[in-house]
Protein backbone atom coordinates (compact mmCIF):
# COMPACT_ATOMS: atom_id res chain seq x y z
CA UNK A 1 0.00 0.00 0.00
CA UNK A 2 1.77 3.18 -1.01
CA UNK A 3 0.37 6.81 -1.39
CA UNK A 4 2.09 9.70 -3.34
CA UNK A 5 1.77 12.44 -1.72
CA UNK A 6 2.89 14.73 -4.72
CA UNK A 7 0.03 13.82 -6.20
CA UNK A 8 -3.02 16.20 -7.08
CA UNK A 9 -5.51 13.38 -5.88
CA UNK A 10 -6.28 13.82 -2.09
CA UNK A 11 -4.93 11.74 0.72
CA UNK A 12 -8.24 9.95 1.61
CA UNK A 13 -9.23 9.32 -1.51
CA UNK A 14 -6.01 7.71 -2.66
CA UNK A 15 -6.23 5.23 0.35
CA UNK A 16 -9.63 4.53 0.03
CA UNK A 17 -8.47 3.52 -3.01
CA UNK A 18 -5.84 1.72 -2.01
CA UNK A 19 -7.54 -0.22 0.76
CA UNK A 20 -10.11 -1.26 -2.06
CA UNK A 21 -6.86 -2.58 -4.10
CA UNK A 22 -5.88 -4.76 -1.28
CA UNK A 23 -8.83 -6.29 -1.15
CA UNK A 24 -9.28 -6.84 -4.86
CA UNK A 25 -6.03 -8.53 -4.94
CA UNK A 26 -6.89 -11.07 -1.94
CA UNK A 27 -4.12 -9.04 0.55
CA UNK A 28 -7.22 -7.92 2.94
CA UNK A 29 -9.94 -10.91 2.65
CA UNK A 30 -13.80 -10.62 3.14
CA UNK A 31 -14.64 -10.76 6.87
CA UNK A 32 -10.77 -10.40 8.24
CA UNK A 33 -9.50 -7.20 9.91
CA UNK A 34 -7.58 -4.10 8.24
CA UNK A 35 -5.42 -1.85 9.78
CA UNK A 36 -6.50 0.42 12.18
CA UNK A 37 -6.83 4.34 11.45
CA UNK A 38 -4.27 4.43 14.04
CA UNK A 39 -1.96 2.83 12.43
CA UNK A 40 -2.81 3.88 9.17
CA UNK A 41 -1.94 7.21 10.39
CA UNK A 42 1.26 6.26 12.10
CA UNK A 43 2.65 4.09 9.21
CA UNK A 44 2.20 7.00 6.58
CA UNK A 45 2.39 9.64 8.69
CA UNK A 46 -0.93 11.30 8.40
CA UNK A 47 -3.59 13.28 10.80
CA UNK A 48 -5.79 10.67 11.90
CA UNK A 49 -8.55 12.48 10.59
CA UNK A 50 -7.45 12.12 7.33
CA UNK A 51 -7.14 8.29 7.80
CA UNK A 52 -10.79 8.35 9.28
CA UNK A 53 -12.04 9.79 6.60
CA UNK A 54 -10.82 7.56 3.92
CA UNK A 55 -11.61 4.85 5.76
CA UNK A 56 -15.42 5.56 6.41
CA UNK A 57 -16.05 6.71 2.84
CA UNK A 58 -15.49 2.78 2.55
CA UNK A 59 -17.97 2.53 5.59
CA UNK A 60 -20.49 4.46 3.89
CA UNK A 61 -20.34 2.02 0.55
CA UNK A 62 -20.79 -0.83 2.69
CA UNK A 63 -16.95 -1.95 2.06
CA UNK A 64 -15.76 -2.33 5.31
CA UNK A 65 -17.44 -2.52 8.79
CA UNK A 66 -16.39 -1.14 12.39
CA UNK A 67 -16.98 -3.79 15.05
CA UNK A 68 -16.72 -1.47 18.28
CA UNK A 69 -13.56 -1.85 20.48
CA UNK A 70 -12.32 -4.81 17.95
CA UNK A 71 -11.53 -2.31 14.67
CA UNK A 72 -12.07 -2.88 11.20
CA UNK A 73 -13.28 -5.76 8.85
CA UNK A 74 -14.00 -6.13 4.99
CA UNK A 75 -17.83 -6.78 4.10
CA UNK A 76 -18.91 -10.05 2.48
CA UNK A 77 -19.21 -9.12 -0.78
CA UNK A 78 -16.83 -6.45 -0.64
CA UNK A 79 -15.14 -7.39 -3.28
CA UNK A 80 -18.09 -7.47 -5.93
CA UNK A 81 -19.01 -4.54 -5.08
CA UNK A 82 -15.66 -2.83 -5.79
CA UNK A 83 -15.56 -4.48 -8.57
CA UNK A 84 -19.02 -3.37 -10.22
CA UNK A 85 -18.53 0.12 -8.64
CA UNK A 86 -15.10 0.08 -10.96
CA UNK A 87 -16.48 -1.17 -13.91
CA UNK A 88 -19.41 1.69 -13.45
CA UNK A 89 -16.24 4.36 -13.44
CA UNK A 90 -13.85 2.48 -16.54
CA UNK A 91 -14.71 5.10 -19.04
CA UNK A 92 -15.13 8.06 -17.09
CA UNK A 93 -11.53 6.73 -15.54
CA UNK A 94 -9.67 5.66 -18.37
CA UNK A 95 -11.16 5.79 -21.47
CA UNK A 96 -12.21 9.30 -21.23
CA UNK A 97 -8.81 10.85 -20.23
CA UNK A 98 -7.42 8.34 -23.57
CA UNK A 99 -9.58 9.59 -26.30
CA UNK A 100 -8.59 13.42 -25.04
CA UNK A 101 -4.89 12.99 -24.98
CA UNK A 102 -5.35 10.94 -28.40
CA UNK A 103 -7.59 13.95 -29.78
CA UNK A 104 -4.45 15.91 -28.44
CA UNK A 105 -2.16 13.99 -30.39
CA UNK A 106 -4.30 13.65 -33.50
CA UNK A 107 -5.07 9.96 -33.58
CA UNK A 108 -8.33 8.82 -34.30
CA UNK A 109 -10.70 6.38 -32.77
CA UNK A 110 -10.33 3.77 -35.49
CA UNK A 111 -6.76 4.03 -34.44
CA UNK A 112 -6.57 3.61 -31.35
CA UNK A 113 -8.81 0.34 -31.85
CA UNK A 114 -6.42 -0.49 -33.97
CA UNK A 115 -3.66 -0.44 -31.35
CA UNK A 116 -5.67 -1.84 -28.51
CA UNK A 117 -6.23 -4.82 -31.44
CA UNK A 118 -3.24 -5.37 -32.19
CA UNK A 119 -1.41 -5.09 -28.99
CA UNK A 120 1.06 -2.10 -29.40
CA UNK A 121 1.84 1.28 -31.14
CA UNK B 1 -12.12 20.85 27.52
CA UNK B 2 -8.86 22.65 26.87
CA UNK B 3 -10.18 25.27 24.39
CA UNK B 4 -7.54 27.92 24.50
CA UNK B 5 -8.50 31.27 23.77
CA UNK B 6 -5.99 34.33 22.59
CA UNK B 7 -7.62 37.50 22.66
CA UNK B 8 -6.30 40.98 21.94
CA UNK B 9 -2.48 39.65 22.59
CA UNK B 10 0.09 41.99 21.71
CA UNK B 11 3.55 42.13 22.86
CA UNK B 12 6.05 44.68 22.94
CA UNK B 13 10.41 44.07 23.45
CA UNK B 14 10.95 47.94 23.95
CA UNK B 15 9.75 49.69 21.15
CA UNK B 16 9.71 46.71 18.82
CA UNK B 17 6.31 45.17 18.27
CA UNK B 18 7.01 41.36 18.20
CA UNK B 19 3.19 40.44 18.23
CA UNK B 20 0.39 42.82 17.25
CA UNK B 21 -3.44 42.31 18.70
CA UNK B 22 -3.57 38.62 18.09
CA UNK B 23 -7.18 36.89 18.79
CA UNK B 24 -7.45 33.33 18.25
CA UNK B 25 -9.38 30.39 19.20
CA UNK B 26 -7.23 27.19 19.42
CA UNK B 27 -9.66 24.18 19.76
CA UNK B 28 -9.06 21.23 21.70
CA UNK B 29 -7.12 17.29 20.62
CA UNK B 30 -6.30 19.27 17.27
CA UNK B 31 -3.25 19.35 15.54
CA UNK B 32 -2.10 22.65 14.38
CA UNK B 33 1.22 23.94 12.47
CA UNK B 34 2.10 27.37 13.81
CA UNK B 35 3.88 28.76 10.50
CA UNK B 36 5.35 32.19 9.70
CA UNK B 37 9.03 33.23 8.37
CA UNK B 38 11.88 34.01 10.71
CA UNK B 39 10.82 36.40 13.25
CA UNK B 40 7.57 36.37 12.51
CA UNK B 41 6.63 36.10 16.20
CA UNK B 42 5.83 32.38 16.47
CA UNK B 43 8.30 31.96 19.52
CA UNK B 44 7.06 35.29 21.46
CA UNK B 45 3.60 33.28 20.97
CA UNK B 46 4.30 30.11 22.42
CA UNK B 47 6.32 31.95 25.48
CA UNK B 48 2.96 33.92 25.79
CA UNK B 49 0.82 30.96 25.72
CA UNK B 50 2.93 28.94 28.79
CA UNK B 51 3.62 31.90 30.48
CA UNK B 52 7.43 32.18 30.07
CA UNK B 53 6.65 35.86 29.47
CA UNK B 54 4.16 38.24 29.65
CA UNK B 55 2.09 40.33 27.07
CA UNK B 56 2.06 43.70 27.15
CA UNK B 57 -1.72 43.60 26.20
CA UNK B 58 -4.45 41.44 26.13
CA UNK B 59 -5.60 37.81 27.33
CA UNK B 60 -5.24 34.17 27.29
CA UNK B 61 -7.41 31.48 28.57
CA UNK B 62 -8.33 27.98 28.97
CA UNK B 63 -11.48 26.98 29.67
CA UNK B 64 -12.05 30.50 30.66
CA UNK B 65 -8.88 30.31 33.12
CA UNK B 66 -6.28 32.87 32.79
CA UNK B 67 -3.16 30.99 31.83
CA UNK B 68 -1.12 34.15 33.78
CA UNK B 69 0.48 32.40 36.84
CA UNK B 70 -1.79 29.61 36.61
CA UNK B 71 0.13 26.66 37.59
CA UNK B 72 -2.25 24.12 37.48
CA UNK B 73 -3.35 24.90 34.00
CA UNK B 74 0.56 25.76 32.89
CA UNK B 75 1.12 22.06 34.59
CA UNK B 76 -1.42 20.61 31.51
CA UNK B 77 1.18 22.22 28.87
CA UNK B 78 4.15 21.02 27.97
CA UNK B 79 6.91 22.96 25.72
CA UNK B 80 9.87 22.18 23.80
CA UNK B 81 11.49 25.35 23.68
CA UNK B 82 13.54 25.73 20.50
CA UNK B 83 16.73 26.92 23.22
CA UNK B 84 18.14 24.18 25.53
CA UNK B 85 17.26 25.23 28.77
CA UNK B 86 18.70 22.12 30.87
CA UNK B 87 21.83 22.82 33.02
CA UNK B 88 24.51 21.10 30.99
CA UNK B 89 25.85 19.30 33.71
CA UNK B 90 22.70 17.01 34.69
CA UNK B 91 22.13 13.55 33.21
CA UNK B 92 19.78 12.75 30.44
CA UNK B 93 18.04 10.65 32.95
CA UNK B 94 18.22 13.45 36.13
CA UNK B 95 16.48 15.39 33.79
CA UNK B 96 13.81 13.11 32.80
CA UNK B 97 13.59 12.54 37.14
CA UNK B 98 12.83 16.60 37.37
CA UNK B 99 10.25 16.37 34.66
CA UNK B 100 8.48 13.69 36.60
CA UNK B 101 8.27 16.42 39.62
CA UNK B 102 6.48 18.81 37.99
CA UNK B 103 4.56 16.59 35.40
CA UNK B 104 2.70 13.68 37.53
CA UNK B 105 1.70 11.67 34.53
CA UNK B 106 5.21 11.72 33.00
CA UNK B 107 5.69 8.39 31.62
CA UNK B 108 9.56 7.12 32.87
CA UNK B 109 9.27 3.77 31.11
CA UNK B 110 7.82 5.68 27.96
CA UNK B 111 11.21 8.04 27.87
CA UNK B 112 13.18 4.87 28.10
CA UNK B 113 11.41 2.84 25.18
CA UNK B 114 12.06 6.30 23.70
CA UNK B 115 15.50 6.47 24.27
CA UNK B 116 16.22 3.02 23.18
CA UNK B 117 14.43 3.95 19.41
CA UNK B 118 16.57 7.43 19.16
CA UNK B 119 19.47 6.32 20.70
CA UNK B 120 19.80 8.53 22.97
CA UNK B 121 21.99 7.36 26.07
CA UNK B 122 20.48 8.40 29.08
CA UNK B 123 23.90 8.33 31.48
CA UNK B 124 24.93 10.93 29.17
CA UNK B 125 25.45 14.69 30.54
CA UNK B 126 23.14 17.26 28.65
CA UNK B 127 27.24 19.04 27.62
CA UNK B 128 28.22 15.97 26.21
CA UNK B 129 25.38 15.72 23.92
CA UNK B 130 25.70 16.20 19.96
CA UNK B 131 22.89 19.58 18.64
CA UNK B 132 20.51 16.36 17.25
CA UNK B 133 20.67 14.64 20.54
CA UNK B 134 19.80 17.47 22.89
CA UNK B 135 16.86 18.19 20.23
CA UNK B 136 15.89 14.25 20.52
CA UNK B 137 16.27 14.70 24.61
CA UNK B 138 13.61 17.48 24.47
CA UNK B 139 11.38 15.15 22.11
CA UNK B 140 11.40 12.73 24.52
CA UNK B 141 10.68 14.74 27.76
CA UNK B 142 7.84 16.34 25.96
CA UNK B 143 6.35 12.92 24.34
CA UNK B 144 6.52 10.79 27.88
CA UNK B 145 4.87 14.32 29.51
CA UNK B 146 1.45 13.37 29.05
CA UNK B 147 0.67 16.60 28.86
CA UNK B 148 -2.97 17.36 26.99
CA UNK B 149 -1.74 20.39 25.39
CA UNK B 150 2.28 20.46 23.71
CA UNK B 151 3.78 22.58 22.14
CA UNK B 152 7.51 22.30 20.04
CA UNK B 153 9.03 25.29 18.76
CA UNK B 154 11.19 23.51 15.85
CA UNK B 155 11.08 20.00 16.82
CA UNK B 156 13.14 18.96 14.49
CA UNK B 157 15.96 21.20 14.44
CA UNK B 158 19.53 19.22 13.65
CA UNK B 159 18.09 16.09 13.49
CA UNK B 160 18.76 13.92 10.64
CA UNK B 161 16.22 12.34 8.33
CA UNK B 162 15.85 8.92 10.42
CA UNK B 163 15.06 10.77 13.49
CA UNK B 164 12.96 12.93 11.73
CA UNK B 165 10.79 10.63 10.29
CA UNK B 166 11.15 8.79 13.67
CA UNK B 167 9.83 11.91 15.60
CA UNK B 168 6.74 12.62 13.37
CA UNK B 169 5.59 8.81 13.63
CA UNK B 170 6.05 9.12 17.93
CA UNK B 171 4.05 12.03 17.81
CA UNK B 172 1.05 10.48 15.85
CA UNK B 173 0.91 7.62 17.94
CA UNK B 174 1.05 9.47 21.11
CA UNK B 175 -1.81 11.60 19.61
CA UNK B 176 -3.62 9.04 18.72
CA UNK B 177 -2.51 6.95 22.22
CA UNK B 178 -4.26 9.55 23.64
CA UNK B 179 -6.19 12.36 22.34
CA UNK B 180 -4.04 15.77 23.01
CA UNK B 181 -3.74 19.68 21.44
CA UNK B 182 -0.30 19.56 19.87
CA UNK B 183 1.03 22.80 18.10
CA UNK B 184 4.13 22.35 16.11
CA UNK B 185 6.30 25.79 14.71
CA UNK B 186 8.26 24.58 11.90
CA UNK B 187 9.54 25.66 8.84
CA UNK B 188 9.94 22.31 7.53
CA UNK B 189 6.11 22.61 5.95
CA UNK B 190 6.32 19.83 3.46
CA UNK B 191 7.38 17.46 6.18
CA UNK B 192 4.43 18.09 8.29
CA UNK B 193 1.31 19.44 6.00
CA UNK B 194 -0.23 15.83 5.98
CA UNK B 195 -0.15 15.66 9.85
CA UNK B 196 -1.69 18.71 10.45
CA UNK B 197 -5.31 19.55 10.55
CA UNK B 198 -4.89 23.35 11.45
CA UNK B 199 -3.07 25.82 10.09
CA UNK B 200 -2.31 29.04 11.87
CA UNK B 201 -0.35 31.66 9.82
CA UNK B 202 1.26 34.76 11.05
CA UNK B 203 3.36 37.80 9.39
CA UNK B 204 5.40 40.18 10.81
CA UNK B 205 3.10 40.02 14.19
CA UNK B 206 -0.44 39.76 12.81
CA UNK B 207 -2.25 36.35 12.55
CA UNK B 208 -3.17 36.70 8.88
CA UNK B 209 -5.01 33.43 8.61
CA UNK B 210 -6.39 30.05 10.62
CA UNK B 211 -8.36 27.50 8.95
CA UNK B 212 -8.51 24.01 8.55
CA UNK B 213 -5.81 22.71 6.38
CA UNK B 214 -8.89 20.83 4.21
CA UNK B 215 -10.52 24.12 4.01
CA UNK B 216 -7.41 25.97 3.13
CA UNK B 217 -6.14 23.95 0.09
CA UNK B 218 -9.47 23.83 -1.35
CA UNK B 219 -9.83 27.45 -1.03
CA UNK B 220 -6.83 27.96 -3.47
CA UNK B 221 -5.59 26.35 -7.10
CA UNK B 222 -3.02 26.84 -9.28
CA UNK B 223 -3.97 27.84 -12.92
CA UNK B 224 -0.87 27.58 -15.80
CA UNK B 225 -0.30 27.90 -19.29
CA UNK B 226 0.35 30.26 -21.92
CA UNK B 227 0.88 33.74 -20.17
CA UNK B 228 -1.13 36.30 -21.67
CA UNK B 229 -3.93 33.44 -21.51
CA UNK B 230 -3.36 33.35 -17.64
CA UNK B 231 -3.06 36.72 -16.93
CA UNK B 232 -6.54 36.50 -19.17
CA UNK B 233 -7.85 34.37 -16.60
CA UNK B 234 -6.71 36.25 -12.98
CA UNK B 235 -7.86 39.45 -14.07
CA UNK B 236 -10.71 40.30 -12.27
CA UNK B 237 -9.96 37.39 -9.96
CA UNK B 238 -7.69 36.99 -6.51
CA UNK B 239 -4.89 35.66 -7.40
CA UNK B 240 -0.89 35.77 -5.88
CA UNK B 241 2.39 33.97 -6.34
CA UNK B 242 2.61 34.63 -10.26
CA UNK B 243 5.46 32.86 -11.96
CA UNK B 244 6.38 33.18 -15.00
CA UNK B 245 9.06 31.19 -17.56
CA UNK B 246 9.10 32.43 -21.07
CA UNK B 247 5.67 32.86 -22.68
CA UNK B 248 4.45 30.14 -19.62
CA UNK B 249 3.22 31.42 -16.28
CA UNK B 250 1.32 29.93 -13.10
CA UNK B 251 -0.51 31.61 -10.81
CA UNK B 252 -2.13 30.51 -7.62
CA UNK B 253 -5.77 31.61 -7.76
CA UNK B 254 -7.73 32.40 -3.86
CA UNK B 255 -11.18 31.12 -4.69
CA UNK B 256 -12.95 27.41 -3.63
CA UNK B 257 -14.25 27.03 -7.53
CA UNK B 258 -12.79 26.58 -10.69
CA UNK B 259 -13.73 28.30 -14.00
CA UNK B 260 -13.54 25.14 -16.17
CA UNK B 261 -15.28 26.81 -18.89
CA UNK B 262 -13.30 29.56 -19.29
CA UNK B 263 -10.17 28.09 -18.96
CA UNK B 264 -11.06 25.61 -21.78
CA UNK B 265 -11.69 28.14 -23.86
CA UNK B 266 -8.42 29.53 -23.16
CA UNK B 267 -6.54 26.43 -23.01
CA UNK B 268 -5.49 26.66 -19.27
CA UNK B 269 -5.00 23.91 -17.00
CA UNK B 270 -5.56 23.53 -13.45
CA UNK B 271 -3.28 22.08 -10.39
CA UNK B 272 -3.95 21.84 -6.48
CA UNK B 273 -1.86 23.66 -3.91
CA UNK B 274 0.16 22.70 -1.71
CA UNK B 275 0.57 24.15 1.85
CA UNK B 276 4.41 25.56 1.09
CA UNK B 277 3.89 27.17 -2.13
CA UNK B 278 0.40 28.62 -0.49
CA UNK B 279 2.68 29.86 2.93
CA UNK B 280 5.22 31.49 0.52
CA UNK B 281 3.21 32.93 -2.02
CA UNK B 282 0.84 34.61 1.46
CA UNK B 283 3.97 35.38 3.41
CA UNK B 284 6.10 37.05 0.83
CA UNK B 285 6.32 40.37 1.43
Amino acid sequence: MLLDFNSPKPIYLQLAEAIEDNILKGVFEENTQIPSTTEISVKFKINPATAGKGVNLLVDEGIIYKKRGMGMFVCMGARDRILEKRRQNFYKDFIGPLLEEASKLGISREKIVEMIERGNG
Amino acid sequence: MGVIEIKGLTKYYGKVKALDDVNLTIEPNKIYGLLGRNGAGKTTLLNLLTNKIFPTKGDITIDGHTVFENDELLGRMFYMTEKNLYPEGLRVKEIFKWTQEFYPSFDMDHANTLCEKFGLNANKRIKNLSTGYKSILKIITALASNADIMLFDEPVLGLDANSRDMFYRELLASYNRHLKTIIISTHLIEEVDEILEEVIIIKKGRVILTRSLERLLSSAYMVYGQCHKVDQYISNRKYTGEQTMGGFKSAIVMEDTRDEALAQKLGLEFGMVELQKLFIALTNS
